[in-house]
């Protein structure tokens, strides 16, 4: 694989991330993600949609006419998200109810659209399907590392495993964070993460 | 009456698209720089919420639902289209946007030019979008609690981008971190206006 192709993937997965540094699919980046199980299941079908949709439409952006395009493509997304929708329901139903609403809301997911009309539909097919899959990449490691932190402070447990009971540490007297599972710590969070980014990587300028 | 008025109350306040479910969440962070802006696009999303949940309420009840076709010919009592609920649904968000940007354009062309770069954003807005989805989940009874639902959310969405870019205006005089400043700072405010905002919690009329 060249060089080019390859920064196609790693660069979303930091400097370029969809969620920190291209703020786009906030909205379910912060709502699946008190517990780990629901927030991977999630990001496994945003990375399916996104690299899946970025391909489909860079096949067919020469046929695309420009000013109908936003319902081409509406409709191409919302095609994958029913047959994500529809094996997440099939295989893992207990995970799907869980998610409810924010599988359908894959079709408004920012990502998708916001990679579709900014890569997709200037480059060619190869180049797509790995932008799509960089870009899940990426918010797959915001969600993932999101899901840890809540899920172990929130709950105590990771994937369902009590690694805090196993540990011992109720009996010295630890308690869980109840604050942690709730909305407004997820957003707390997230602006953590951006904060720990930017510090890090100082050249990303807002 | 008071069930209409309770639903109403509640998604304002208890189930806030921004603070419980972060629905809209894209365009709240871009678009809360000015508090005039905001309320303009605080309008828009509102009134589009208005006009699209309860057509997508009457398509799901006469069209999407199982054995919802049954009022065409009972042949067609057993037929199941809920899988195809996301892509009409979208559909309808997407033509009904179109439709209102056309009109209040013809009509009202002040309010177009203080709306205009907004409103075909709307029909990818993650709130509209949600409000349709929730309106089918939860299973509203009928059509005066899909409206008070759908005004509801629609209020409490632009209550809540009015005041991030209040607070964001005032913000500017403020000394925060560099590295925090813009999204980063946003976040930690909207989680702390969250915190305020669950205090309505278990209110009931």
């Amino acid at each position: 694989m060249s060089s080019k192709n390859l920064k196609l993937i790693t660069l979303p997965l930091g400097k370029n991330n969809p969620i920190t540094v291209q703020v786009l699919g906030i909205c379910s980046c912060l709502a699946v993600t008190a517990q780990l199980k629901p927030a991977l299941v999630m990001a496994v079908s945003v990375t399916v949609v996104v690299a899946l949709s970025n391909l489909i439409i860079s096949l067919l952006r020469n046929t695309i006419p420009p000013r109908i395009r936003i319902i081409v493509q509406l409709v191409v997304v919302s095609t994958l998200v029913i047959l994500v929708n529809q094996v997440l329901q099939a295989f893992v139903y207990d995970v799907s109810k869980q998610l409810s609403v924010y599988v359908g809301l894959i079709i408004t997911n920012c990502i998708v659209m916001g990679r579709l009309e900014a890569f997709a539909m200037s480059h060619k097919p190869l180049e797509s399907l790995l932008d799509g899959i960089g870009n899940g990449l990426g918010y797959a490691l915001i969600l993932f590392i999101m899901g840890f932190v809540r899920e172990l402070f929130g709950s105590g447990t990771l994937l369902g495993y009590p690694v805090a009971e196993k540990l011992g540490l109720y009996n010295i007297g630890y308690e869980n964070n109840g604050l942690a599972i709730l909305a407004p710590m997820a957003l707390i969070l997230v602006g953590l993460i951006i904060w720990i980014q930017n510090t890090v990587n100082k050249e990303v300028k807002k | 009456m008071t069930e209409i008025f309770n639903i109403f109350v509640k998604s304002i306040f208890i189930d806030n698209m921004i603070f419980a479910f972060f629905l809209g969440m894209c365009s709240y962070l871009a678009v809360s720089k000015t508090v005039k802006t905001s309320f303009g696009l605080g309008i828009a999303v509102t009134f589009v919420l208005l006009v699209t949940v309860p057509v997508n309420y009457l398509l799901d009840k006469y069209v999407l639902q199982p054995g919802a076709l049954a009022w065409i010919s009972p042949s067609l009592a057993d037929v199941d289209l809920s899988f195809l609920s996301l892509i009409i649904f979208i559909a309808v968000i997407a033509a009904i946007v179109q439709i209102v940007e056309m009109v209040v354009e013809r009509y009202a062309p002040a309010l177009y030019n203080s709306l205009g770069i907004f409103l075909p954003l709307i029909a990818v807005n993650c709130a509209v979008m949600g409000g349709s989805l929730f309106m089918q989940q939860r299973g509203y009874q009928n059509i005066g609690e899909v409206t008070a639902f759908a005004l509801g959310s629609g209020i409490g969405w632009l209550l809540a981008i009015v005041g991030i870019a209040a607070i964001r205006e005032k913000l500017r005089y403020s000394k925060v971190p560099p590295a925090l400043q813009g999204v980063g700072i946003t976040f930690i405010i909207t989680g702390l206006m969250g915190i305020a905002f669950m205090s309505f919690m278990g209110i009931k009329i």
